[in-house]
This record gives C-alpha cells, structure tokens and sequence, in this order.
C-alpha cells in the first residue's frame, strides 16, 4: 500500500489501520470494548459440606454470633447520622447568606432583566417573556439541551437495544404477556382521555410564545400521551404510525432543523431572519420569529425522547 | 407567604425524608410521585406555570413511569407476578 515505508512497518501504523477501518474490513473495537463476564467464583459449597455452607450463611447475618458486624452497624449509623446532620447545617447555613425573594437590592436586580422586560417584546415579538428569553436570547443553551436529549437517547439505545425483531422475541424482552393488554376500563379511558392529551400537547407547544409552556412541557405531554397509547393498545398499534424509520427521521430532523435555524441565526447577528420568520404582530399564533419553529422542533425532540425511553425499557427496540 | 405554601413546604420535606425511610420501593415511587406533584403547585405559587406543567408531566408522570417499568424488569414490583408467570407460560 505505501510507497516509502516497507510493508510490515506500515502494517503496524495509525494510518494503516484507520483504512482499514474505512474500508470497513475491520473494526478496530470488536473484543476489546466489550465486557466479558467475570470468571466463575470458586464454589464455597466444595470447601464446606453444604449443611456446613447453610448454617453459615444463616448465621453470619445474626449479630449474637458476630460481635465486629454488630459494632460495624452500630458505627454505620451513628455516623451516618452525624454526616446527614452536617451536610443539612452546612446548606442551611448557606441558604440563609441568600438574599430574599423578590429584593430590590438583589444582585440579580440587574441591567439584564431590565432589559428583558422593557424590550424583550420588541425584540422577540413573544408575549410570553420566559419563553422569549429561552427560544430567543438563550437560544444556543437550549440547542445544547435538545442535544444532550440527543445524545442521552442514543447512549439508551446502545446500551440496551436489540435491533432484530426476532432476536428481541427470542430473549423474551416483551413482558406483555402479564399485563392486561385487552383490560377494557384501560382501552376505553385511554381512547377518550389520548386525543385530548395530544390535542393539549400539541396546544402548549404551538402557543409557547403566548402562554404559558413551551417545547419542554407540551413534548413531555404528548410523549406521555404516546405512553399511554402504547400502554393501553400495546407497541403493534404505535409502529402502524411511529416506528424505528420515523422516529429516527423525525429525531434527527428535528436536531438539524433546530441547528440550522439557531446557526442562521447566530451568523447573521439575531437579525437576518426577519424576511424568513416575521414577528408579526404580539399576540398572534403566527408571530414571534423563531420561536415557533424552534418551539415546534424542541417539541417533537421531547416527544420521542420519552417515548423512546419506555420502548427501549419495556421491550428493547422502537 | 401563605399558610397553604407553607404546609405544602412541610409535605414536601416529609414526603422527601418518607421516600428513603419505606422498605418497600413500589411505596417510595408513589411517595416520590406525590413530592413531584406538590413540587409542581408550589411552582405554580410561585409564579412559574412553565415549569409548573414540565415538573407535573416528567416529574409524577415519565419519571415514575420509567421506575414503574424498571422495577417490573428486575421482578421487584409483587411476588405475585411470578406465580402468573409460572403458571401462565
């Protein structure tokens, strides 16, 4: 492969392996990421004789027989206690060095907030500051939010995720079999009680700038709200409409849409995306700039977050 | 600061001492759920509904959930499941 250096020194380099790996002939983590089980323990049985063995184990917990495990409890406690007591003088000692609520003499009383206040409407056109605040002038933070739900979800599926169908059924991952999937109370609450939490959901996300809620909150209730779909109708009746495929285009959609918006943003000096995204007059659905699509993004981003979670829990895939 | 916040500030501590101190953990979640729960009203007493309705949906609801399914996995949450699970398979 390499011109100047002889083979077998070549074969040995970064830059050999790195094409390798490119070409995908071999992955440099296989057999040695993975975690092997432990050697199997000596059998204590073998060095007692089992009644020997059972009268141990039942007697090396009672504290007549075992002085150092009764004293070692006591002096667990004792400090235990003594630590707990500590910690909760330290914090409270702390807390009262802070200034009272709502103060006029605050250090958070401030030109920030000030300003936040007196044009924060003008400038994000949202009605709802905190919101304005969030989405607008903190936008890159919650970019930085909405990626460690990226990447948290991700780690969740590396960990316990069994991609193949039959693989999952196979180990059994599915535990539905003791629930009652066709309890009939279940069904009929949740096919009158699902629509209206979407329809709330969807509510809190779309007037975020108005009232009120946000991205955060209305994906939490629509991801609950799919919880409880799947809950009551089992996973068959959620992939008809939000399988692996979906999810990860909607997911990753989501994030970059997020990112372009928050990246245009930032280029043009929180100026540029007025002929994009108007302001629009206070108080209107359609208004605020940004907010809305960012709002709408963050939303969904939420939404499968959850909902992933408790797939991934309950059965091991989408 | 009115009587109301303060009594739910002392459910909150009790609630919050309960979670540790009960042996069984399917009582501690439910405990934890109604911390969340009264977390999310004095939220809303003091004047941020935002996080009000976030600590109401993830805190009792996804959070408890997600502990509920944990405990079902490991076999924690009654001894009378496995029965069914002997019997039914």
């Amino acid at each position: 492969m390499s011109r100047k250096r002889p083979q077998e020194e070549y074969n040995s380099s970064l830059a050999y392996r790195f094409r390798r790996w490119m070409n995908g002939e071999k992955d440099p983590f296989v057999g040695t990421l993975e975690m092997k089980p432990p050697a199997p323990l000596e059998d204590p049985e073998q060095i007692y004789e089992p009644s020997d063995y059972e009268e141990i184990k039942k007697k090396s917990r009672e504290y007549s027989c075992n002085e150092r495990l009764k004293t070692y409890s006591k002096v667990y406690i004792a400090v235990s206690i003594l630590i707990c007591l500590l910690l909760i003088m330290i914090l409270v000692y702390a807390v009262s060095y802070l200034p009272s609520v709502g103060g006029e003499s605050n250090p958070t009383n401030n030109e920030v907030p000030e300003r936040y206040i007196t044009e924060g409407l003008q400038e994000t056109g949202a009605v709802n500051i905190v919101t304005g605040v969030i989405l607008n002038y903190r936008s890159f933070d919650t970019f930085g939010e909405v990626t460690v739900l990226f990447i948290a979800t991700c780690c969740v599926m590396i960990l316990i995720m069994v991609e193949n169908e039959e693989k999952r059924k196979k180990l059994k991952l599915d535990d539905y079999g003791l629930e009652p999937l066709y309890d009939t109370v279940l069904r009929k609450v949740a096919k009158i009680v699902c629509p209206v939490i979407f329809l709330f959901g969807i509510y809190i996300i779309l007037n975020g700038h108005l009232s009120p809620g946000g991205g955060f909150s209305g994906g939490a209730v629509i991801g609950a709200g799919l919880i409880l779909y799947a809950a009551s109708f089992g996973f068959k009746s959620t992939q008809r409409f939000f399988n692996e495929k979906i999810y990860v285009i909607v997911k990753v959609t989501a994030l970059l849409m997020y990112g372009l918006i928050a990246l245009y943003f930032f280029l043009t000096g929180a100026n540029g995306l007025e002929h994009i995204f108007p302001l629009g007059v206070p108080g209107d659905i359609l208004s605020g700039g940004i907010i809305l699509p960012i709002n709408i993004c963050v939303g969904t981003e939420v939404a499968c977050t959850i909902y992933a979670f408790y797939a991934l829990f309950r059965r091991g895939g989408l | 600061m009115t009587v109301i916040t303060w009594i739910l500030l002392v459910f909150l501590v009790i609630c919050a001492a309960a979670v540790s101190f009960h042996k069984n953990i399917l009582n501690s979640i439910l405990i934890f759920m109604a911390y969340s729960l009264i977390m999310s009203v004095i939220w809303m007493m003091m004047e941020s509904p935002d996080l009000a309705i976030t600590e109401a949906a993830v805190g009792a609801g996804v959070t408890s959930l997600l502990f509920f399914v944990t405990l079902k996995k490991i076999q924690r949450i009654s001894s009378e499941d496995e029965d069914e699970k002997e019997t039914g398979e």
